[in-house]
């Protein structure tokens, strides 16, 4: 099947109305097996599709269906972090980033599954069930954006997902789709729900890299709502330059998966130079990332006391009962798992053992980036360990944590990183990690550009 | 070694209620996954924390104030309102 491109989508809308293409679209979702959406959007987005007809709609993505991840906030739209305790939250505003979808006249069709407050690896822990893998339905899509990853190119042309610790590049490389995780404070996280707001960032999902092109113009830049707002636009400039590409030695993977890595680095060194790197901090990077997201969801996660929004009980006992009760109730197992270590790790005793010792493993691994792009553009790992997991198939917690090993690294450091397919071992599809250095994505994206049409040509 | 009084002390701090059941699983799962941690001992060299990675400062504006959310909107995702105003439980006993 041809997956949908902006392209192809707007090819379409020169000879059909765009009303009778997302009612088929929407067609098509409802009898989907992904179970990728949790809440559609169909009536407001056939009314844009209308207004599209009537010529009314404009801008960068006027007319093209673009999913959400349930834990970027939509006005009216039901928003639930894929969490039993925000199941009927309405919220109130806009995130900024669906301000800039609408103002550029992208059509909203629904919000897309995910890990429950986006904590997982596949998608597992959504109180809405788990999100199937396109191409194997009895595998994971990848998570935490794995209704997102899912979606692509198949029930929406593009995608918003969030990734903390890998959540965008890893459904994009299970999915076989192109994810990227911006440098952080590139993209406002004003109306992203938190989870680790030191570590997050929104970003693009696409079938193409020129599509993750566009859609990242569209959502980066300057606002005064987020403090770490870095407040740059981007605007992609073509560069055919011959690059310095780094495999980073600590980032491997399952043989099934490293040799097809490096069959497609025989492709990069027809034209780049490639050499290897070691990035010896990165040995101590897993358990300083889940530390640091740990304390921090113990923090965010705080809010959820059911007096303002999401899951309440009938009736008010005492503070510490009711709120004990609904947090109970409310949270599922990862995410009480997830509080619970981060309270510790922030406990008296033992702030110094943990927290601020992942902080400065934290500087370690930033270092040790800043210290690769003296002499390198890009380097590159594969994206994930291994092909996508079988349902349940992960079943400890330890060694699920364990399949973000070669993605926590880059949201430690804040640097930015895309996971490109390429290509297919056993029927599934592999993605290939590309880092860049702080706000140069422009490098990193020429790079991918350049990749995708080699692979494409052979 | 983490206990089962550690696990209840832990879910009290985060103001999660936990049957014994669950205590027990919690006890397993924490023990290997803060094992795990403990790797983090193992380094020696001396670094300043890295809190957050871009090099920011404080922004100043003009003390304007700015169009709140109407009141209505705000108090409809809550299931307890009265006047006006979220109800919350008890504080004090």
């Amino acid at each position: 099947m041809e997956m949908m491109t902006v392209k192809n989508w707007r090819e379409r809308l020169e000879s059909e109305k765009a009303y009778d293409l997302v009612s088929e679209l929407f067609d098509k979702i409802e009898k989907s097996k992904l179970n990728a959406y949790i809440t559609l959007n169909k009536e407001d987005a056939l009314k844009r599709a209308e207004e599209f007809d009537k010529g009314e709609l404009k801008g960068k993505l006027a007319g093209i269906p673009v999913a959400v991840k349930d834990c970027i906030t939509t006005k009216n739209l039901r928003t639930t972090c894929a969490s039993k305790i925000l199941h009927n939250y309405i919220p109130p505003f806009d995130a900024h980033v669906v301000e800039r979808l609408k103002a550029e006249g992208a059509i909203i069709v629904g919000k897309t599954n995910m890990d429950e407050f986006a904590m997982g690896t596949t998608t597992e822990t959504s109180y809405f069930g788990v999100v199937r893998n396109p191409y194997d339905l009895g595998r994971v899509a990848g998570g935490s954006s794995g209704g997102s990853g899912a979606v692509v190119g198949r029930e929406a042309v593009l995608a918003l997902g969030s990734d903390t610790g890998g959540s965008i590049r890893c459904p994009a490389s299970f999915c076989g789709v192109c994810g990227l995780k911006p440098t952080y404070g590139y993209v406002s996280r004003y109306g992203l729900i938190p989870y680790a707001n030191s570590l997050e960032q929104i970003g693009p999902m696409a079938s193409c890299i020129e599509d993750l092109i566009l859609l990242f113009e569209v959502i980066a830049g300057k606002d005064e709502r987020d403090s770490t707002n870095a407040g740059k636009e981007f605007k992609f400039e073509m560069k055919d330059k011959k690059l310095k590409i780094g495999i980073i030695k600590e980032m491997g993977a399952k043989d099934e998966v490293i040799d097809k890595f490096y069959e497609v680095v025989e492709t990069i060194k027809s034209k780049h130079e490639v050499d290897e790197i070691e990035m010896p901090s990165f040995k101590y990077a897993l358990a300083a990332y889940y530390i640091i997201a740990m304390s921090e969801a113990s923090s965010n996660l705080a809010r959820y006391d059911g007096v303002r929004y999401g899951y309440a009980l009938d009736k008010l006992d005492s503070w510490t009962k009711y709120f004990s009760k609904v947090r109970a109730e409310g949270f599922g197992k990862e995410v009480k798992r997830r509080i619970m270590l981060g309270s510790y790790a922030l406990s008296a005793g033992y702030y110094g053992k943990y927290y601020l010792k992942a902080l400065k493993v934290r500087t370690l691994v930033k270092n040790d980036f800043i210290k690769a792009f003296k002499n390198f553009d890009v380097l590159i790992s594969p994206t994930m360990p291994a092909l996508p997991f079988k349902i349940g198939e992960l079943a400890d917690p330890l060694t699920m944590y364990k399949m973000d090993v070669n993605t926590v690294p880059i949201n430690l450091a804040g640097v930015p990183a895309l996971s490109i397919p390429i290509g297919f071992v056993k029927g599934l599809p592999v993605g290939m990690q590309v880092i860049g250095n702080y706000f140069d994505e422009n490098t990193m994206l020429n790079f991918a550009l350049w990749l995708e049409g080699e692979i494409r040509a052979n | 070694m983490i206990t089962r009084d550690d696990v209840y002390h832990i879910a009290n701090l985060a103001k999660i209620e936990i049957d014994d059941k669950e205590v027990d699983d919690f006890k397993e799962e924490f023990q290997s996954i803060l094992e795990y941690f403990n790797i983090l001992d193992e380094i020696e060299e001396e670094v300043e924390p890295t809190f957050q990675v871009l090099p920011l400062n404080n922004v100043f504006r003009e003390d304007v104030s700015k169009k709140s959310l109407p009141r209505d909107e705000v108090l409809k995702n809550a299931k307890h309102v009265e006047d006006g105003y979220f109800k919350g439980p008890r504080i004090v006993e």
